[in-house]
């Protein structure tokens, strides 16, 4: 263990501005990881706000707290913030900052290449909030200001792609002497996953917005100007690139189960092979093949769309539950540790893989769940699962890296009042994709009993909202006045769970 | 005031094992998966590309290369090679960089960079003989989008040969590495290469 001085800024020599400028240009793991998951807060409050206005403006017809013309626009940067501003950064942000001292690395590989990347994204993601307001989204108004969204996006993407590829050559390289990737943390499994997914996915978006892009500013004749950028990109903005980026759930569970049961995880090799069968979904995405079951016709016609939509639905929904369920079985351990972490994480992972069964019944044609708000729950269920995981992350590793302890009840406490937000955001909009309430939409016919589903949905939303202010504050205060860790926090970080 | 809390340690300093090698592999798997999207669109467009009979009306053909473009075979048929030449020279850097012949490691290295300088000089001449513009068709469009990033990752490759070639001037010959990972990043920009150059100039 280091000692770690918490220096007030009044005391140090170098002033405010030298702090500054030593968060900027850093090349500490820890700062640069902070950074970035720092960052994504700010867009995560954001896009659970625009998610909260939307189901408020849905509860009925007459409701007009957006402007009609936005509401289009709010429902994309729901989706796009979501999953690039941040599930994507929040994922990768934790790791940069855990992984090298899980793996016994003093440096990032690349530090400097990371935190450029770190810089791009938030370039990236300014340029898109930017594009947003001025109605440049997919399917904006303002063409000059699609073009912008799309160089914003590119940016967003460039980012994304060096931050996962130090984090993936910090783990080839960079492990102490005599650690395998088999004697590796899960955590950093799920990590080399996460990032070498996200190195072989996000070219192939980028490779369609270098063509939307070209288009768009030249012919707009081609890829279907505005309207076409959805099109085109869509593809990333939905399932099964959203479960890539919740690989790394079940590698923050795993990882506190094996704190809390000391190791003594049974069949640990199956951790590692439910994670790899998680990120069977790279294969969908970068085919953009979204395999569909057909119920009609002859057996050998259902026989035919059954194998695709399994390997495509089934595998990763297999590699959750192969997860889940080695880490129940792992607690039964009587020795077990009680951890607050466990909580959220746990939750976190129980909601991504609700999403993914609800994707699973989305590809069902004959329940004709397309375009439908169901659509919309499963990209809640596993954005907002993603983002519940990840307080648990913090409240587990946080303590590793500033050296003070998070509340145990307010942890466990804002982990299942998070949890009840995910379920009554995205529940009554299951409910509701049966009853044909399409998505996307604030008005007209909104389906049977639309007002009751909305409203709670809409609870749900301000439920979610209010713990992740509450975490955030529970964050800083712990961070700073927080009871001082003991050793007993580190003596699992770098063991072999 | 300051105050003081443990924090866990990173450990002690290890070894990095062959972290450019490593990069590099990543970075064109990257561009491998970039342009491999790139080029499964422009076969998409063409395949879906209505039918029209040829200027003979011997055969029907897809309505996909404008009858008035021409593509400059000897131009893109020579970096095709020129490439193949890039790659030798790369893994002649290698074997030099492993013997600590710096002279001769500089000498292949400069190669590469004037290989990679003919190769983006036959590209903007391909350019020019064609003569078309970015706005005149679907074809047009994607023409250049295709070439132009391709052209990109080429000049990313350039930067990376005169980064390696500075710090084989400054002696630094036990840089074996990162000249493995220099040649690594040509091997696999002439894959790509030779992909597109058989889709968009042989094909057609």
């Amino acid at each position: 263990m280091t000692a770690v001085e918490t220096i007030s800024p009044t005391s140090s020599g170098a002033g405010i501005l030298g702090v500054v400028s030593e968060w900027l240009m850093t090349t500490s793991h820890r700062r640069i990881g902070r950074l970035l998951v720092a960052s994504s807060v700010f867009w995560m409050l954001i896009v659970v706000l625009v998610g909260t206005l939307l189901s408020v403006e849905r509860i009925s017809s007459t409701t007009d707290l957006v402007d009609p013309t936005s509401t289009t626009q709010l429902f994309s940067f729901f989706r796009v913030g979501l999953i690039f501003g941040v599930m994507a950064p929040m994922t990768l942000g934790i790791a940069l900052a855990v992984v090298p001292m899980q793996i016994g690395s003093q440096v990032l590989a690349f530090a400097r290449a990371a935190l450029f990347g770190v810089y791009l994204w938030i370039f990236g993601m300014v340029i898109v909030g930017v594009a947003y307001i001025g109605n440049g989204g997919p399917g904006g108004g303002d063409p000059q200001m699609v073009d912008l969204f799309l160089v914003g996006m590119a940016l967003v993407i460039a980012g994304l792609i060096v931050v996962s590829a130090s984090i993936a050559t910090t783990v080839l390289t960079s492990r102490r002497a005599g650690m395998t990737l088999i004697d590796a943390p899960i955590f950093v499994w799920s990590s080399l996953i996460t990032s070498i997914s996200l190195i072989l996915t996000l070219p192939v978006m980028a490779g369609a917005l270098i063509y939307v892009a070209v288009d768009h500013s030249y012919t707009r004749a081609t890829f279907g100007a505005t309207e076409g950028v959805n099109a085109w990109i869509g593809w990333a903005l939905t399932s099964p690139q959203i479960f890539l980026l919740a690989i790394s759930t079940l590698g923050v569970l795993a990882q506190i189960v094996g704190t809390m049961t000391r190791g003594k995880q049974p069949l640990r090799g199956g951790l590692f092979v439910g994670i790899g069968l998680m990120s069977t979904a790279l294969v969908g995405t970068v085919t953009q093949s979204f395999y569909a079951l057909q119920l009609d016709g002859e057996l050998s016609d259902i026989a035919k769309s059954l194998v695709p939509f399994l390997f495509y639905n089934a595998l990763p929904i297999l590699g959750v539950l192969i997860v889940l369920g080695l880490c129940l079985l792992a607690m039964k351990n009587e020795k077990a540790k009680p951890s607050a972490a466990f909580v959220p994480a746990f939750f976190g992972v129980a909601m991504v893989s609700t999403g993914m069964l609800g994707n699973a019944l989305l590809r069902i044609n004959n329940l004709k769940l397309s375009n439908t708000v169901f659509e919309e729950a499963v990209l809640v269920y596993v954005g907002y699962g993603v983002i519940l995981s990840s307080l648990g992350a913090i409240a587990y590793f946080g303590p590793r890296i500033w050296g003070r302890k998070m509340p145990t009840m307010p942890v466990i406490g804002l982990g299942l009042l998070g949890t009840l937000g995910i379920v009554l955001a995205a529940l009554p909009y299951y409910i509701a994709g049966f009853t044909d309430q399409p998505a996307s939409r604030t008005t007209g016919s909104l389906g049977d009993n639309s007002q009751i589903w909305n409203s709670v949905a809409a609870l749900g939303q301000a439920i979610f909202l209010l713990v992740i202010v509450a975490f955030v504050g529970l964050v800083v205060k712990s961070s700073r006045d927080g009871e001082i860790a003991n050793d007993e926090i580190f003596e699992t970080a770098q063991a072999n769970v | 005031m300051s105050t003081t809390a443990t924090a866990l340690n990173s450990g002690p300093k290890t070894a990095m094992r062959r972290q450019a090698l490593v990069l590099t592999g990543l970075f064109s798997a990257a561009s491998a998966m970039l342009m491999g999207s790139m080029l499964a669109i422009w076969l998409q467009f063409r395949a879906n590309a209505p039918l029209r009979e040829s200027s003979d009306g011997s055969k029907m053909l897809r309505d996909w290369l404008p009858e008035n473009i021409k593509i400059p075979e000897v131009a893109t048929n020579t970096m095709m090679m020129t490439i193949v030449v890039t790659c030798i020279m790369a893994q002649w850097a290698i074997y030099s960089s492993r013997r600590s012949d710096s002279n001769h490691t500089s000498l292949a290295l400069g190669v590469v960079l004037l290989t990679a300088i003919a190769m983006i000089n036959a590209q903007i001449a391909v350019y020019m003989q064609m003569n078309i513009g970015v706005r005149d068709s679907s074809y047009t469009m994607m023409f250049y989008s295709i070439t132009a990033t391709m052209t990109a990752l080429m000049v990313i490759g350039l930067g990376f040969t005169l980064l390696v070639m500075f710090r084989s001037f400054a002696s630094r010959v036990s840089d074996h590495d990162l000249i493995l990972a220099h040649a690594v990043y040509w091997y696999s920009l002439t894959v790509i290469f030779a992909a597109m150059w058989l889709v968009v100039y042989v094909q057609k």
